[in-house]
């Protein structure tokens, strides 16, 4: 099976209305594990995410993987930071992924039911996704990302909006899947989240990467000042 | 004449053994209101086989249809009009088929005392002294032309009345109605007006007058200007209206003991 | 006051006793409105959708001009399609003036622009809640506007329905291009009309009451169809 990795950035830039959102960034993805970029609100991590996943436009540069792009897409999945759900019922919104591919009927019954256990919702099967509580309906968002079983997944502030509990399902899920062989990348602006789950790091800044690296030294002797003082919890203007 | 009778029998016969065939007529809602079409097509369809299917419109309108081919004859009651239907070649020929009257209704109370008029000149002008409430078809209908040429032979302009004068542009039915919720004076036909549900306040205070003659006529619209249309059909049909057993139809038509129509046509 | 007392009766009675005209005008009530409204769904229910995703030159005007045509006079509709379907006028040839489909083609033009409205308005909604969703997710256009059709599927029922509701009620139009010819073209509204002009207005009060109660027995059907799905599914 050709994998889509690697990812390579060169140089992109992106601006919107005159203002520069990132840029210049150039940076490569590649190998098994989850990548946490962090930084400030307003760095540009999300528009990173989108930039990597290819729904934003970006103005300079190239975003590549190791295949063409239109067949790179088919094996990434995005979760959002506030999740969208369809107005279907839990199990067809598991379904849904699978459909679009024209799967088999029996193949998406299956991969439902095994993906309704590991995310815990085999019991809310026909309640309507959008009445589902916050922390179901992210880890019915991870379900579904994940029942294709993408090489890449994006994943933006997933746990921003949910409690202890809820974060602590979602974080198992991802280390499962990145146990599964998933790249994970990830944005946080939850320092804590951030040292449990990540294998390597990106601090994000004014939309460039500051800095980055693996992540017991990025946690543990970051080089920049700003990274210093973000992980002191300053504020960088 | 008697060939004619003969001719028409003949169709009778050869025609009930043929499918149901359309037949699109244009009349007048004067026409129609008085009932009388109900008695008839049903014979016909029985007699010719021959389904009618009536667009019951105000004679402008009918003449505009057999205008543009869109029906096949009409069967309206404004002779000058009918003659430059023939003259300006949409229809074949003009046949007389039955005649009733203009009955002129009013208030009971009769405020313009048109009870005691000599004439319906007479009337107008004592309506038009009075000027009391009256409605108007207002539609360039027969009925509408019927009561212009009145109105000028009463020496009167009614381009130039006042308020108290309501053109509504409507069949004869709604003017009626009109007339019923106003209490108003109108100038109807008696068929429509014995057949009317609604009088009201209103009833029939002068009629009688040889000028207020109401002569129906049919005319099949002309196929060298409209080659789909069913001329033959339209032929069939004015056979039979012009036939005894029409006469017998329409002369035996009565509401509450009072005939409606009476039937004239003759042998061309 | 009486008078609406004796239609309620005559309605009653016209109904119960089955009377055959009665039910000739209804059922061709029905076939005209609900034809047109089959013809009418199958071309706005596309285009409302189309308009809200889709992003094109002159997107603003056609949604401007679409929103406008709703408020087209039905009566002016009838004359112009009369004109146009009059043998002396460009479509003459097909014959079809005073004839049940001339009725529905005149409908159709009334309700198309307000259900396609009506659906642009709920599947643009719709889109601006689901547009991240389905880009990430690589939908072609036609997956999309399926997945938004059903999803929004009763918001779309609810414009055919208010289709429905023009349709059924209007008369102007259906009026002028028909003729209501008795046993061909007369259809509720026409008849109402016809006997209301006659003066015979209990008559025309019975048909009144007849077409409400049709009206609203469509819509509590059409409602009870779409509920026999669960509770809470919808």
């Amino acid at each position: 099976m050709t994998t889509i990795l690697p990812l390579t950035l060169q140089d992109v830039w992106v601006r919107r209305r005159g203002k520069r959102l990132i840029g210049p960034v150039s940076t490569t993805l590649s190998g098994d594990g989850i990548t946490i970029i962090v930084g400030p609100n307003g760095s540009g991590k999300t528009t990173l995410l989108k930039v990597m996943h290819g729904v934003a436009r970006i103005s300079d540069g190239a975003v590549n993987w190791a295949v063409p792009h239109s067949e790179a897409q088919h094996h990434q999945g995005y979760v959002f930071q506030t999740p969208i759900m369809l107005r279907r019922s839990v199990a067809d919104n598991l379904r849904y992924p699978l459909q679009l591919r024209g799967m088999k009927k029996d193949e998406i019954e299956r991969r439902m039911a095994d993906w309704a256990q590991k995310t815990g919702l085999q019991d809310h099967l026909e309640i309507s996704a959008t009445r589902l509580s916050g922390g179901e309906k992210q880890r019915l968002a991870l379900g579904r990302a994940l029942i294709r079983r993408p090489e890449v997944l994006f994943l933006d502030e997933p746990c921003a909006n949910l409690d202890g509990a809820s974060t602590r399902d979602i974080e198992a899920l991802l280390t499962e899947a990145r146990d599964a062989g998933t790249r994970i990348i990830m944005t946080t602006h939850n320092i804590g989240q951030a040292k449990r789950l990540a294998d390597d790091a990106i601090f994000m800044l004014h939309g460039a990467i500051k800095e980055n690296g693996l992540a017991e030294a990025f946690f543990e002797t970051p080089q920049s000042t700003e990274l210093k003082a973000f992980f002191r919890g300053d504020i960088i203007a | 004449m008697m060939t004619r009778v003969l001719g028409a029998v003949a169709a009778v016969f050869l025609a009930s053994t043929a499918v149901a065939e359309d037949i699109k007529l244009a009349v007048t809602t004067s026409f129609d209101n008085s009932g009388l079409s109900d008695v008839l097509l049903p014979v016909i369809k029985e007699d010719l086989g021959l389904d009618v299917q009536l667009l019951v419109v105000g004679t402008g309108q009918a003449l505009r249809l057999g205008q543009a081919g869109d029906v096949d004859a009409i069967l309206v009651h404004s002779r000058a009009a009918e003659e430059a239907f023939v003259a300006e070649g949409y229809g074949t020929h003009r046949r007389e088929i039955m005649y009733n009257d203009f009955v002129f209704i009013g208030p009971q109370s009769d405020p313009a005392g048109i009870g005691v008029a000599t004439s319906a000149a007479n009337a107008l002008q004592l309506i038009g002294a009075t000027e009391p409430a009256f409605v108007s078809r207002g539609d360039d209908s027969g009925t509408h032309k019927k009561e212009l040429s009145l109105w000028s032979t009463a020496g009167l302009d009614a381009g130039g009345f006042g308020d108290w004068y309501r053109e509504v542009g409507a069949g004869m039915g709604a003017s009626l109605n009109t007339a019923a919720g106003l209490n108003a004076y109108i100038l109807a036909d008696r068929a429509s007006w014995l057949n009317f549900g609604n009088k009201a306040d209103l009833a029939l205070l002068f009629a009688g007058d040889p000028a207020l003659f109401n002569q129906y006529a049919y005319l099949p619209v002309n196929p060298e200007r409209h080659g789909h249309v069913r001329n033959d059909l339209a032929i069939q049909l004015e056979e039979w209206l012009v036939s005894p057993r029409a006469a017998e139809l329409i002369n035996g038509y009565t509401i509450n003991g009072e005939t409606l129509f009476t039937f004239n046509a003759t042998p061309e | 006051m009486n008078d609406i007392f004796e239609g309620l009766v005559s309605a009653v009675w016209l109904v119960i006793s089955l009377d055959p005209e009665l039910i000739e005008i209804s059922v061709r009530s029905l076939q005209v409105t609900l034809g047109a409204l089959v013809v009418s769904c199958a071309i706005a229910l596309p285009l409302g959708t189309f308009l809200a995703i889709r992003r094109f030159r002159y997107r603003r005007l056609t949604i401007s001009v679409l929103n406008a045509l709703m408020g087209l006079p039905p009566v002016v509709v009838g004359l112009v399609v009369y004109i146009l379907l009059s043998r002396s006028g460009p479509f003459g040839v097909m014959g079809l003036l005073f004839t049940p489909t001339a009725m529905v083609i005149a409908q159709v033009i009334i309700i198309t622009p307000l259900i396609a409205s009506i659906t642009h308005q709920a599947m643009r909604e719709l889109w601006a809640e689901y547009h991240d969703l389905l880009i990430s997710l690589n939908t072609s256009q036609r997956q999309r506007i399926k997945t938004l059709v059903w999803d929004g599927r009763r918001n779309l029922l609810t414009a055919a329905l208010a289709g429905f509701g023009r349709g059924i009620g209007e008369v102007g139009a259906i009026m002028i291009v028909g003729g209501n010819i008795d046993h061909a073209t007369r259809v509720l509204t026409t008849a109402i009309a016809l006997e209301t002009g006659k003066g015979d207005f209990s008559l025309a009060l019975a048909l009144g009451f007849v077409l409400i109660a049709l009206a609203i027995g469509v819509n509590i059907c059409i409602h009870w169809l779409s509920r026999t799905e669960q509770e809470g599914r919808w």
